[in-house]
């Protein structure tokens, strides 16, 4: 544990182990998501009450719960960086934020759209968009709060901070946005909300999951390590790799 | 009994820019360090180091021979710091911003000691005006106070002289040294030419560079 | 400065064993009672966000329609986002004024916990912005036709939740203090974290109007004001020591 924690520190292993993992995780979220999505989009039968249109979410769902985990990955990495000061993790935290703005805006986007022949409205107060819309204003939040300091070391550490507070928050918003939907629309029918859905929908559902979270992974591992060269660049590590491959 | 603060390896890194590494300092009672250097050299970084603030460092710091993150209580209550601003409320007269000063200080309210402090640096007749009716020298003097309010061995005075006249220089130099002499410690950065004597060492900061480990 | 030459045989004395705890209550007060004192000092500070409450409530039935029927629907909401608009208002300059005059500085380097310290200014903000608003919300909403019956709830739980926008919006203004155009960014990060009161706040006040138990309400704004006075000293404690690094 402590070893690898002390590995860490240093930009120049990670950049060497992430070279080695990077092809692995964007190979296994392509062949994931290709399988996810011909099962999901051709395969997978129609539900018996909003026929074809529910195929959405084989995006919606992945989106959402990534947005949902990047934001908990970028809070960690904050405390990571905050405790044991490891710069790669701020870099990390630092590419996550508009990465995860971007999954939670997918997932509001193809709720909106799966609300056309659901609800006959692009909009709808549903707790789960509603929580959704209220994640993308926090990572707005902290993307701003990165971008407004003019020292960099001040903007990872205050940008952690907000992503602790957030991470702390999000549950509390989470629930009490339930309890006010249940309040003002007892009866109404949620998009994804339901038990019991069969084998033949999910398996290609959780499938997608998978692929999500490995493009995750293989894209935060790529932008970390061009970060990375753009942060260490007056390294020597960094111009000898710049010299060596010129 | 002495009091030392020790810093061993000092390096800061300040986006990507080395302000200084490698610095080894050994302060005992009885010192006065001034820090030179050219602007943006780092002097009032190292002071914030040097005074807890910055957390932001690499090397060790020791006070009283133990480390700082076990001492750093016993190492706030021997400190006085003054930074760039002096810390004065504008809409508070002298007496009263001394009023929260000493209750920060973990000090007895105590009047008279309040209204001697005050007479000390020269603002007799000025204990009850609102300090935003002061001019700039006379706000430094209300922090000036403080060293004579609050009996502290360890000054941390960033720019002390600014904006004080030339009788006021000549007696705060002369507060300085007597401090020194009395057993305390007076770190300070300053443009004004501090008279040499036995007591008075110097750190000089500049350079940096570029990094060019990993 | 003369009278300094009797004093030169003196030794200095040097406290070694400072006993932090000791002197905590004094300096809390002291700081609460120092900034009560400023802020006295500046009454149009304090009184800005009462008016600006004012003013934006006599807004909504010019822009909707005066009719009792409708404003007595939508009061409660009203009532509650106009306040925490009004708090957030005065919420830049919390710490502004002691960062600009060093005063920070000083408070950071006592050996008392910064984090009580900080509590003492925020108790400070609620006493003169989220009391004073609470205490005057009914007569706003005798403007907006809110029932009889829902005046008490209605300043209950503002004064109860202020307390906890006053703690939540203090983790923004540390951590935005040292930018000279933190206004807007510090709303941009405090507002969706806001969202959770808002919800039990208004909801109080509806439950009332409507006959329902309110005690649920004001338990859950009790227990969220718990959370954040436990949380949020911490929070603002480290955000500060950010912000004073520049």
């Amino acid at each position: 544990m402590w070893a690898f924690i002390n590995k860490l520190r240093s930009p120049k292993w990670f950049y060497a182990i992430s070279a080695r993992l990077q092809p692995w995780f964007w190979a296994a979220a392509l062949i994931l998501i290709v399988i996810g999505s011909v099962w999901g989009l051709a395969f997978a039968p129609a539900d018996y009450q909003q026929g074809n249109s529910f195929r959405i979410i084989y995006v919606h769902v992945p989106a959402a719960f990534l947005a949902q985990s990047i934001f908990v990955s970028m809070a960690i990495a904050g405390v990571v960086f905050m405790v044991w000061k490891i710069k790669i993790a701020d870099m990390a935290a630092a590419m996550m934020a508009p990465l995860g703005a971007a999954m939670t805006f997918i997932a509001l986007f193809s709720g909106a759209v799966w609300g056309v022949p659901t609800w006959g409205t692009w909009w709808m107060w549903d707790a789960r968009l509603t929580s959704m819309l209220i994640l993308l204003f926090l990572y707005l939040g902290v993307i701003a709060l990165r971008g407004a300091f003019t020292s960099r070391d001040s903007a990872s550490r205050a940008a952690s901070v907000l992503a602790m507070v957030g991470v702390i928050n999000i549950p509390i918003i989470k629930y009490s946005v339930d309890w006010w939907y249940t309040l003002h629309q007892p009866a109404s029918f949620t998009i994804t909300g339901r038990a019991a859905m069969p084998l033949e929908m999910w398996a290609p559902l959780l499938i997608m999951v998978l692929g999500f979270y490995c493009f995750f992974i293989a894209l935060t591992l790529m932008r970390t390590r061009s970060e990375i060269l753009r942060r260490e660049s007056n390294k020597r590590w960094v111009r000898d790799l710049a010299g060596g491959e010129r | 009994m002495s009091l030392r603060l020790q810093a061993h390896s000092l390096a800061c890194e300040r986006d990507d820019r080395w302000l200084f590494r490698g610095l080894d300092l050994d302060i005992r009672a009885g010192e006065i360090v001034r820090v030179e250097g050219p602007n943006g050299s780092g002097k009032t970084t190292l002071l914030k180091i040097l005074s807890g603030q910055l957390a932001d460092y690499e090397g060790e710091l020791f006070w009283d021979e133990r480390p700082m993150r076990e001492a750093r209580d016993d190492f706030l209550s021997n400190l006085l710091y003054m930074g760039h601003a002096p810390g004065v409320k504008a809409a508070l007269t002298p007496l009263e911003n001394l009023t929260w000063y000493q209750a920060m200080a973990g000090q007895p309210q105590d009047e008279a000691s309040r209204y001697a402090a005050l007479d000390d640096v020269g603002l007799a007749g000025f204990e009850d005006l609102p300090a935003g009716q002061l001019s700039a020298g006379q706000q430094r003097r209300v922090a000036l106070a403080r060293l004579v309010l609050t009996p502290r061995p360890l000054w941390v005075l960033d720019e002390p002289f600014t904006a004080i006249d030339r009788d006021g220089v000549a007696a705060l130099e002369r507060r300085l040294f007597d401090h020194a002499r009395r057993g305390g410690c007076v770190l300070v950065t300053t443009h004004h030419e501090l008279t040499p004597c036995a007591e008075l060492r110097r750190i000089h900061l500049g350079g940096g560079g570029l990094d060019d480990g990993n | 400065m003369t009278g300094t030459e009797g004093s030169v045989s003196k030794e200095v004395p040097v406290v070694f064993h400072g006993e932090p705890g000791g002197g905590l209550a004094v300096a809390f007060w002291a700081t609460l009672k120092r900034d009560l004192v400023l802020l006295l000092r500046r009454r149009s500070e304090v009184m800005n966000p009462l008016v600006f409450f004012a003013i934006v409530i006599t807004l909504f039935p010019i822009g909707i329609s005066p009719d009792p029927q409708l404003l007595t629907a939508i009061a409660p909401g009203l009532l509650w986002v106009a306040a925490l608009l009004a708090a957030l208002l005065s919420l830049d300059s919390l710490f502004r004024a002691d960062y600009d005059d060093g005063s920070l500085e000083q408070l950071l380097l006592t050996p008392q916990p910064l984090a009580v310290l900080a509590l003492a200014k925020v108790a400070v903000h609620w006493l003169l912005t989220g009391l004073p608003l609470a205490l005057m919300a009914p007569l706003l909403g005798v403007m907006l036709a809110l029932p009889a019956g829902s005046y008490g709830v209605l300043a209950v739980s503002l004064a109860l939740g202020s307390a906890s926008l006053s703690l939540i919006g203090a983790i923004g203004a540390a951590l935005t203090v040292g930018l000279s155009r933190g206004g807007v960014l510090l709303s941009l990060l405090v507002l969706p974290l806001y969202i959770p009161v808002l919800i039990f706040g208004a909801g109080a006040v509806q439950a009332a109007i409507f006959g329902d138990g309110v005690m649920a309400h004001l338990a859950i704004l009790g227990a969220l004001l718990a959370l954040a006075l436990i949380l949020a000293p911490l929070a603002i404690a480290a955000s500060l020591r950010i912000s004073i690094n520049g």
